[in-house]
């Protein structure tokens, strides 16, 4: 099998998987970072939501060897002290219930508010199509306002 | 001060090795059978000399909050500090629980609230006696400060922790007094969960995310039509994978009934290997040729056909009042129609999986399970060994909703660890998930109802078929399953004339637990029926609602708030239109207006008005947030949700064709709760009910259409 070296929230790490592994399980098998979440793999429902070069990329489907020489955050590494705005304003909102899509939102909206530091209403609808059936939706948003809010 | 609701023999103070700290076990309602004098602990409060409070009971988190309501009502009576007080893991050994060990049915805090209230107050009891006794003052001079014992006349203060070792040695009161409810300084007050701090950095451990030493991943490739068998099958390129270590061939297990929720599996190929995406690439590998079996033929349009044919005759009766057949016959106006709704998958976003380690004598399980005792006894019978040498590990659920509360997924693992030798973890894809559900169950309805002379409504008839969840436990109590009339033979409306009838479509399809279960169907059906009986004699839906509410008090005070707070009646955006719908499940009472708008046959829902009255709350924000839950929940199945089949088969695979509600189409929900000193209902299912009818009577009321099958979809 070959060999990859990844960067994973600042660390190098090396692989040895077969070429079409998708990143999502590279990074919870190989690494044993299991904070990131496989919920469909087609890259509908957006569990598996990484940065790549900052991108929010839905990784069950995102192959390993299109990782190579890319900066990969998981969720592991959005705030080494868990104090990201998001994280913050998802905890004074008590946004998760069950709790296993909410890497993926986070880290889809960590995304956003690097493009859009105030979205619109319109812009998370747009951004925010990861699949949560506990159905925390209004609380995401109020998150994301909130955050939005407090980044200034 | 209320009555204890159990013997005295049923506390138990007991003081374990030295330093331990004070121990006391309480017993939730037992295990029906159990011999009434029999005591086994199934809760822990343990205080140990630290300060730390922890408390041991056994419930799942899935999302519903239940480790901080738990913890809420324990810390409010033993007026413990809140900061020290943790939620130790659901204890192991099912077969030692003194009550069926499962989360489910909304039940958690309404069998576990006064029970939790008695062990705080008596734990709080003797922690004050071990003070004022140390003191040398009566109990009665004494008080307690979150986590302290106080003497107030001369300004002395003891830790509980400090006390531990104390009041573990004194007899623990049987009627302890309990806090006047005015009183509460947690309970009812909106507290931070838990379990978010976990939840948003990555680190909550759900099923998926064990990791035992040594451990195989497998993937099953299960036969696809419904209780096909294994023709043949090559795993030659399977094994050939690098990483795969085993390729083992499960037989099936029919699901026989009996007993509760006997576990049903398909018969498939595993392939075992040391990361996922090897057993994937072997599974994908696999040759294999099925018997299609008994089902071939199996299709949705066969199934509609059967209800309907089933529906022409009479079922039995679940509920009669008055004498509903004359009054149909002497009714002025007959109305009548007839509902249909389809099969339905539940979606957890965790998928199914479970590790299991079977060694000779004994078998370890990590699960995201809702049912403890029913995973601890499918486990110890494919394991090969007794009960109580099965240990449970129950981790977080990502999403329950009722799936969980089935054991096919320890069966599977089990039966694989069992064959290799190896701790196993099984992992479902999407695919398998909606494929191999117990499916909420089908059903097809039939109304006819009466207006007098008066334009009144005299009667309503109402027969339901459908294939039984209960049936699986084994034969019906007098051929009704409760589950399928709920929600449906109860209707809190006055109708003097009233026949609910049952029949049970034997149909091949598992079916199970879905949230709110047949309030699922009957809140739909019957709040859609009742809007059409509202349009019939022209009386506006909410009104008509609460004439024939005059009896149903709660109901009707529920029903007016949600009215009154959505400005029922007034105006309402051009382009939109409101309905509402009323229903009681599991012990609560929930009434939705739902404002909605249709464009290009789509509708789309802007808001929802809720209402709950659920009895005696314990945290206000949790109960908001499993309201909005249950309306995404409901409205999901309402717009998109069916399980079809051709072939034996399950036509959807993925939430490409299993669609999911996103956040552009999620609706403002805005929840109101009703105070109430009522009996206390539960919270996780009964916010579903209603929202298909509010969606589906504000659908009518903007375009005539009536919807009488579900999903909606595109409006023609």
């Amino acid at each position: 099998m070959p060999t990859y070296t990844l960067t994973v929230n600042g660390s190098a790490h090396t692989v040895d998987v077969a070429a079409d592994t998708p990143l999502l399980w590279v990074v919870r098998d190989s690494l044993g970072m299991t904070g990131t979440k496989f919920g469909c793999g087609i890259a509908q429902c957006g569990a598996c939501t990484m940065h790549i070069d900052g991108v929010a990329t839905r990784t069950c489907v995102f192959p390993v060897a299109g990782a190579v020489g890319k900066k990969i955050t998981t969720i592991e590494g959005l705030s080494s002290t868990s104090d990201h705005p998001l994280q913050r304003a998802w905890r004074e909102i008590d946004v998760p219930q069950c709790g296993y899509c909410q890497s993926g939102q986070l880290m889809a909206a960590a995304a956003l508010l690097t493009a859009h530091p105030k979205p619109t209403d319109e812009q998370v609808d747009a951004a925010m199509t990861n699949i949560c059936r506990c159905g925390t939706y209004q609380r995401v948003r109020a998150a994301i306002h909130r955050a939005a809010g407090e980044a200034v | 001060m209320s009555s204890l609701p159990v013997s005295r023999r049923e506390f138990l103070g007991v003081t374990g090795a030295a330093g331990a700290g004070l121990v006391i076990g309480f017993r939730l309602p037992p295990r029906r059978g159990a011999p009434a004098d029999e005591f086994s602990p199934s809760g822990w409060i343990h205080v140990t000399p630290d300060d730390q409070v922890t408390l041991m009971i056994d419930k799942s988190e899935m999302g519903e909050g239940v480790m901080t309501s738990m913890r809420m009502v324990l810390a409010e009576e033993l007026d413990a500090d809140w900061t020290r007080i943790v939620v130790g893991p659901v204890p192991e050994n099912p077969a030692a629980w003194s009550r069926r060990m499962s989360t489910g049915g909304s039940t958690a805090i309404r069998t576990s609230y006064e029970m939790l209230r008695h062990a705080g107050a008596a734990a709080r009891s003797v922690l004050i006696t071990a003070a004022a006794t140390g003191w040398g003052v009566a109990d009665s001079e004494c008080h307690t400060e979150p986590g302290v014992v106080v003497h107030a006349a001369t300004n002395r203060k003891a830790s509980y922790g400090s006390l531990a070792l104390a009041a573990a040695a004194l007899p623990v009161p049987a009627t302890p007094t309990l806090k006047d409810p005015k009183t509460f300084r947690l309970i009812g007050t909106p507290v931070k969960r838990l379990d978010t701090a976990l939840k948003v950095n990555g680190t909550a451990q759900f099923g998926i995310d064990v990791k035992v030493p040594g451990m195989l991943i497998a993937s099953i490739l299960r036969c696809p039509v419904l209780d096909g068998t294994i023709a043949r099958y090559d795993a030659a390129k399977a094994k050939a994978v690098p990483g795969v270590r085993h390729v083992v061939e499960l037989p099936g297990i029919p699901g026989t009934p009996g007993g509760p929720l006997p576990p049903r599996t398909a018969a498939g190929i595993a392939v075992l290997a040391d990361t996922y995406w090897q057993a994937m690439t072997g599974r994908r590998a696999l040759d294999v040729q099925w018997n299609a079996g008994s089902n071939a033929t199996l299709d949705s349009a066969g199934i509609s056909a059967t209800l309907a044919k089933l529906a022409d005759g009479p079922g039995l009766e679940a509920r009669k009042r008055g004498d509903p057949v004359g009054a149909l016959g002497s009714a002025a106006r007959k109305i009548e129609a007839t509902y249909e709704v389809p099969y339905l998958a539940h979606a957890t976003m965790e998928p199914m999986n479970c590790t299991a380690l079977v060694r000779p004598d004994g078998c370890d399980v990590w699960a995201p399970t809702q049912n403890q005792t029913g995973a601890q006894a499918v486990a110890a019978k494919y394991a090969g060994v007794p009960t109580d040498q099965v240990r449970i590990h129950t981790t977080f659920l990502g999403g329950g909703f009722g799936r969980r509360a089935e054991s096919d997924f320890v069966a599977e693992a089990v039966q694989l660890s069992k064959a290799v030798g190896a701790p196993v973890k099984v992992i479902w894809t999407r695919e398998d998930d909606i494929q191999h559900d117990f499916y909420r169950p089908t059903s097809y309805h039939r109304f006819s109802a009466g207006i007098d002379a008066s334009g009144a409504p005299a009667v309503w008839t109402h027969r339901i078929v459908a294939p039984s969840i209960q049936a699986r436990f084994g034969p019906l109590r007098n051929g009704i399953d409760g589950t399928t009339v709920e929600g449906a033979a109860n209707i809190p409306y006055g109708f003097t004339n009233f026949l609910c009838e049952q029949t049970v479509a034997d149909l091949p399809i598992p079916v199970g637990f879905w949230r709110s279960v047949g309030s699922s169907h009957n809140g739909f059906v019957t709040e859609s029926f009742m809007d059409e009986l509202a349009a019939a004699v022209k009386k506006d839906p909410y009104q008509f609602r609460h004439d024939l509410l005059a009896n149903s008090v709660r109901h009707r005070a529920v029903l007016d708030l949600v009215a009154q707070k959505s400005g029922w009646g007034g105006s309402v955006p051009a382009g939109r239109a409101r309905g509402i719908a009323l229903a009681e499940s599991f012990g609560s009472i929930v009434a939705e207006v739902a404002e909605v708008s249709v464009a290009k046959g789509r509708p789309r829902v802007h808001k929802v008005w809720l209402a709950v009255d659920c009895g005696p709350i314990v945290n206000p924000d949790t109960i908001d947030a499993q309201m909005q839950s249950g309306v995404v929940y409901g409205l999901t199945a309402a717009l998109y949700g069916a399980v079809t089949w051709k072939d034996g088969k399950v036509e959807q695979n993925n939430f490409t064709d299993y669609k999911m509600l996103r956040m552009a189409e999620m609706p403002e929900v805005e929840v109101h709760i009703v105070p109430s000193t009522d009996s206390q209902g539960g919270i996780g299912e009964p916010g579903t009910p209603p929202i298909a009818p509010a969606v589906c009577n504000a659908i009518y009321a903007l375009t005539g259409k009536r919807i009488r099958k579900l999903p909606i979809g595109t409006l023609a």
